[in-house]
């Protein structure tokens, strides 16, 4: 080689020098433009997400708080209790909105013909009757008193206070004319409108009229379709991965079986509620809108997810430990039961919680089998109609008043809470139990 | 089921070595197979892995408070034919086996033979220690307690003191008994299984290469325990290190290619072997 009248093909170490770095600035170029990429990649996605959290905390967080006025309210026995009996059902019945419009009409002693004493009453809510009347159930002793009550006021006087309201706007295009605006900045000079925490939204279930309507029908809906859900999916979907990955025989049907499977967790969500409505409900006649219906037609379409995750978490457990079992004379179930599932089982669980997070979230499957029907009672069981909280949120996004944007964001901002928390615990869990052999 | 692809593996590499061997020798076995007092009599045991055949015929005894050490090139057959012995080749799907094999006069292929308590009388170490990720007190345990072989706790901790001292272990490990067996070093991870194998009171003890993965300390301790445990059980052991089959086994079989070459006790194998494969093998012109 170094015998120049050698004829060589191939390069003097010398020569290979140079070229290496010729091309090393290229090579480096190459590898900053390539993180440059996925920097700029991951920055777009973290703007997004931030974008939207933005988003949705910046018109939700309103919803935690309520407007209310506070009114001096006399409950004469006469109106409320003429009997004198105290009975629950007579307190509770009673008409509360009579006291509730004199109190605010002796702020107001201008106040005298009827279109304009009408317009008064509509500041408060149609449900804050009701409300004072619970206050009196849990305690008679406020019948034949006067005393300071936190009145419940309609959703646009809500909206005015929180701001939502142009006042700038012209009158005709406003859900509020001058003269109210005017009353509730004489109530607010006085200091009796005040923004208080919405207990509502976490007590009630949903309502026509936005200062009434809470998440709480939704939620137990969801908790009770959930824990239905899990109880099923994860035994079911244990217990085949189990059996198809450890006992069931290497063939063409097992084969078929597992194609199918991987097929099932691709299918459109809403294919499963079809085959709910179909199946569940037209044939086996379960009742519809409940969290029954909508577990079994969510354990359908989590199954697939928790199969497969099941079985990499079995495939992921190393055979000498099986062999060490079987070894040492352990029977195949035990082996299973004693060493294999239990080091299986955080992969395992880490799948379900994400199938259950999944399933949380899912709101297709569940509009085709009545889960999107108005529902106010909060639910208390199984088999009572219920609707779920993603489902919520799609009837609260589609409502027209204005009390609902700021519900429909605080009931994302809820969701997004438990789709969190149950995400973290999958992530604990992995972390906790993760071990090594 | 990586132990499929494993063997298959091994099997596979062992047609390629076929042709490197060259000429064409005899596969009948050179030696005397048979011993007075036999633990386990294996008589034209054949395996076969779907179509192919891993092992050809080999008859074999394992005599009592005896170590028989198999030798031979990769993919030989040996370890296939220890996992005949306690019937491990049963949880690899499309093996099948023929032939004979008698545990004290008892054809443990019979089909009326539960493999789950041969395999407590059949123990197995293996290649790579594999203690369960469990305390060490509970990878002894184990095996006695789903067989009820004590009836209460004092029992079954003497049970594990003894099966610890056995293995040479308990001085190491006594003060910790709670804290994990994957904790120790591999060599003490090696006694441990052991240990786990012995607290079921086995008669055959089979082991798949238990020191290759041992340095060459924990690997003489390990030997030294062979030894020892001879006292008391009969000792299959597959070994690649040629030096180990002689310092640890009385009798020693050659295997290649799924024949059992040549068998005799160890001092005249590695003497004079009387197979011109055996030969070249321990020469070390091939394996």
């Amino acid at each position: 080689m170094t015998n120049p009248s050698t004829p060589s093909d191939s390069v003097t170490p010398r020569r290979a020098a140079d070229i290496v770095n010729a091309s090393l600035k290229r090579r480096y170029a190459k590898e900053r433009r390539f993180r440059l990429i996925g920097a700029a990649a991951v920055g777009l996605g973290l703007t997004f997400v931030l974008l939207l959290f933005g988003d949705i905390i910046s018109k939700g967080y309103t919803a935690f708080q309520q407007t209310y006025i506070q009114l001096p309210v006399t409950l004469s026995e006469d109106l409320i209790d003429p009997e004198g009996t105290r009975d629950p059902m007579t307190l509770a019945r009673a008409d509360y909105m009579t006291p509730i419009r004199q109190s605010l009409r002796q702020f107001f002693p201008e106040v005298k013909d009827r279109r304009t004493r009408r317009q008064l009453n509509s500041i408060i809510s149609v449900g804050a009757p009701q409300l004072l009347g619970e206050e009196v159930v849990a305690d008679p002793a406020l019948v034949g008193t006067t005393h300071e009550y936190w009145i419940l006021v309609d959703d646009d006087i809500d909206m005015l206070v929180k701001g939502y309201i142009d006042r700038n706007a012209p009158e005709s295009d406003r859900r509020v004319n001058d003269q109210v605006i005017g009353w509730i900045d004489r109530l607010e000079q006085e200091g009796r409108v005040a923004k208080r925490f919405n207990t509502i939204f976490f007590t009630h279930g949903t309502s026509r009229e936005p200062e009434l309507a809470g998440i709480a029908g939704a939620l137990m809906g969801s908790f009770y379709t959930l824990i239905l859900a899990l109880t099923l999916s994860f035994p079911i979907g244990v217990g085949a991965a189990l059996y198809l990955e450890e006992f069931a025989p290497k063939n063409r049907w097992t084969d078929l079986i597992e194609v199918n499977i991987n097929n099932l967790a691709a299918v459109p969500s809403i294919v499963f509620g079809l085959l709910g409505l179909a199946v569940f409900i037209g044939f086996f006649g379960v009742p519809r809108s409940t969290p029954l219906v909508a577990a079994l037609v969510l354990t359908l379409m989590t199954l697939p997810i928790i199969i497969i995750s099941s079985r990499a978490a079995l495939k992921s457990v190393p055979p000498s430990i099986r062999e060490a079992a079987l070894g040492v004379g352990a029977s195949p179930l035990q082996t299973q039961f004693h060493h294999v599932l239990p080091l299986a089982m955080p992969g395992m669980l880490t799948g379900t919680i994400l199938g259950m997070a999944h399933a949380l979230g899912e709101t297709a499957p569940l509009l085709m089998i009545g889960m999107i029907a108005f529902i106010v009672d909060v639910p208390g069981g199984f088999t009572d109609p219920a609707t779920v909280l993603p489902v919520q949120i799609f009837l609260w996004a589609d409502s027209p008043e204005r009390g609902f944007v700021e519900r429909t964001s605080a009931a994302i901002m809820v969701l997004l809470a438990f789709l969190f928390l149950m995400n973290l615990a999958a992530v604990l869990l992995r972390r906790r139990f993760e071990r090594r052999w | 089921m990586s132990t499929v692809v494993e063997v298959m593996e091994k099997t596979t590499g062992a047609m390629s070595s076929a042709e490197l061997a060259g000429e064409q020798h005899s596969r009948a076995t050179v030696g005397d197979f048979t011993v007075a007092d036999a633990r386990m009599a294996c008589r034209e045991v054949e395996v076969w892995y779907g179509p192919k055949k891993a092992i050809n015929g080999v008859s074999l005894d394992i005599g009592k408070n005896e170590v028989l050490s198999m030798i031979g090139p990769s993919g030989c057959g040996k370890s296939t034919f220890l996992r005949c012995l306690n019937r491990m080749n049963d949880t690899i799907d499309g093996c099948r086996v023929t032939g004979s094999i008698l545990l004290d006069g008892q054809d443990i292929y019979d089909k009326s033979l539960d493999p789950v308590p041969l395999r407590a009388r059949v123990g197995m170490v293996f290649q790579k220690p594999n203690p369960f990720p469990k305390s060490i007190y509970e990878n002894v345990a184990y095996g006695p307690k789903i067989h009820g072989l004590t009836n209460n706790r004092a029992e079954l901790d003497a049970l594990v003191e003894s099966s610890l001292r056995k293995a040479g272990l308990w001085d190491e490990v006594k003060d910790r008994l709670d804290q994990a067996g994957t904790g120790l070093s591999g060599g003490q991870q090696q006694r441990l299984c052991i240990a786990r194998t012995i607290a079921v009171s086995p008669e055959v003890i089979l082991m798949d290469e238990p020191c290759s993965a041992l340095d060459p300390i924990a690997t003489a301790i390990v030997e030294e325990l062979i030894d020892e445990l001879r006292s008391q059980y009969s000792i299959a052991i597959v070994t690649h290190s040629m030096q180990q089959a002689a310092r640890v086994s009385q009798r020693t079989a050659y295997f290649h290619l799924g024949d059992l070459i040549e068998i005799g006790e160890t001092n005249d194998i590695f003497t004079s072997p009387k197979h011109r494969l055996t030969e070249d093998y321990i020469t070390g012109r091939f394996g």
